[in-house]
């Protein structure tokens, strides 16, 4: 095990233990920085210790009380962090710190972006300035963000729990949220696919303090799509379709995974969207080629999601697609006048049953519209092909 | 109320020159604080049951400041429960700001 490895293991565990015996977010940074700062020269003198996440805490806690001890800070607090004993049954073990930071992380009255960052920052490690990077801001500006966050919880009072019982119905939702944006960010750019496995790491942590249904989902929906991930772009950077991707190399030990857990959270009967997003996410992953998907399944899907713009657009596609190109393109055109106006996924939707129709002039003309709005190189890469593909025959 | 823009954040900590000391002689202040700048509010609104969080302040154009309670509770979560208790959260906004603290 590396020194890295270690770092991204361990420091999520390290900072929410200090955060809870300091109360200090920034005091409980620093100490765990330092701590691997000083892992860093003395482990390859002296070897790694038995318990290398205990060593960190121990001598965090240590950086700590000396920090403590020379601001004078109230006798009852230094007891506290002194009474972090590394010899009996450690407290650095109990999984509620990074469940509690977790939480803090993502209280609903944190603006989003702010917990984003915090988590990314606190619970996973990076640095402030690969945050910044991943999120296209100056760092100046990501460490302002993350200051203030921080400030906010400490001067509003933000406590540092896992909510009660009564509160976790909303709370757990936006710890959710987080995670699948973090996931979906990393997703959907390439450059920044670090963030899909950050997130991945953190949802298995939820999942390992919290193995409830929904976290479950959340996490077997996450493995289903990153399991495509290498198949989702041509070589010219192109998009690739579900139809055209090649399944034999999507990552079918994690399809396995992500299908056995969303099983496991089913047999709970306490469904929420993540699991019917996962449900979804599966009929295509276990589909042996694109004729097998089971259409009718995932539109039953679609329809006990909550009917967002998109949720209806698939849907669409998916009745479409289960019954006949015809049907799709008619509910397609049903939603041309409503919220999804401008958006290129329409378009393109409606130029793909129109090519499947093989009404060439018509596909021609929806590509083209599609390509005005699609937002990124892969999406008209893709859409240039099917263009070329219809002109031709048009 | 008192209301200044984001410059006023330097003077913060100032203390108020001797108003204070003046107006208590006077015994004109019953109660109150200075508060921590907007982007340390949480807003609170209930509808249809539902509770509604905003990080923030509420949009400063045309709300009012209607009123002013002091509340000494543990943490953020429980002035959010007694702010969505309060009648005003269901037909107005109730803005949570924590107060300032004095300097060390």
């Amino acid at each position: 095990m590396t020194l890295e490895d270690i770092y991204r293991q361990e420091w999520g565990q390290v900072v929410a233990t200090l955060i809870r015996v300091t109360g200090d977010w920034e005091l409980a940074e620093e100490c765990a920085q330092e701590a691997f700062a000083a892992a860093l020269q003395r482990w390859p003198v002296d070897g790694l210790p038995d318990r290398p996440g205990a060593w960190l805490t121990t001598t965090a806690r240590n950086r700590a009380i000396d920090w403590l001890r020379r601001e004078a800070v109230g006798a009852a607090k230094m007891r506290e962090v002194v009474a972090l004993e590394d010899d009996q049954d450690p407290p650095y073990d109990v999984p509620d710190d990074r469940l509690r930071l977790m939480f803090t992380c993502c209280h609903p009255a944190l603006a989003m972006e702010a917990r984003v960052a915090l988590t990314l920052r606190t619970l996973a490690g990076l640095s402030t300035a690969e945050i910044a990077r991943a999120f296209l801001v100056p760092e100046t500006t990501m460490s302002k963000r993350l200051t203030r966050a921080k400030q906010m919880i400490q001067h509003a009072g933000i406590p540092y729990r896992v909510p009660p019982a009564h509160l976790l119905p909303q709370r757990t939702p936006a710890v959710l949220a987080v995670l699948y944006l973090l996931f979906n960010e990393g997703y959907s750019d390439v450059v920044r696919s670090n963030l899909s496995g950050e997130a991945i790491r953190l949802a298995r942590l939820l999942v390992q303090l919290m193995p409830d249904p929904e976290p479950v989902g959340l996490l077997a929906l996450m493995l289903l799509h990153d399991a495509r991930r290498d198949t989702r772009l041509a070589d010219d950077g192109a998009l690739v379709t579900l139809d055209d991707q090649d399944r034999s190399s999507w990552d079918h030990s994690q399809i396995k995974e992500g299908v056995d857990l969303l099983e496991s959270a089913l047999d709970r009967g306490a469904p929420g969207p993540y699991q019917v997003q996962a449900a979804i996410a599966a009929c295509h992953a276990t589909a042996p080629t694109a004729a097998d998907t089971d259409w009718p399944q995932i539109a039953g899907l679609y329809a006990q999601l909550p009917q967002t713009p998109v949720v209806t657009l698939n849907r669409a596609v998916a009745i479409g697609m289960s019954d006949s190109p015809a049907v799709g393109l008619h509910l397609v055109e049903e939603l041309s006048e409503g919220p999804l106006a401008g958006y290129h996924l329409l378009p393109a939707t409606r130029a793909d049953f129109l090519r499947r129709l093989e009404r060439w002039p018509d596909a021609k003309t929806a590509y083209q519209e599609a390509l005005e709005l699609a937002t990124t190189d892969a999406e008209r890469l893709y859409l240039k092909k099917r263009l070329r593909e219809v002109s031709v025959r048009s | 109320m008192i209301c200044g823009d984001a410059s006023a954040t330097e003077y913060a900590n100032d203390g108020c020159g001797g108003w204070s000391e003046e107006m208590e002689a006077r015994g004109v202040v019953a109660g109150g604080a200075g508060l921590r700048p907007p982007h340390e509010a949480t807003t609170v609104r209930v509808r249809d049951d539902e509770l509604l969080l905003t990080d923030g302040p509420f949009a400063e154009t045309k709300e009012q400041i209607g009123g002013f309670v002091l509340i000494d509770c543990a943490d953020l979560d429980e002035a959010i429960e007694i702010a969505s208790k309060h009648p005003a959260a269901g037909y107005g906004t109730i803005e949570i700001r924590p107060v300032l603290e004095p300097p060390v």
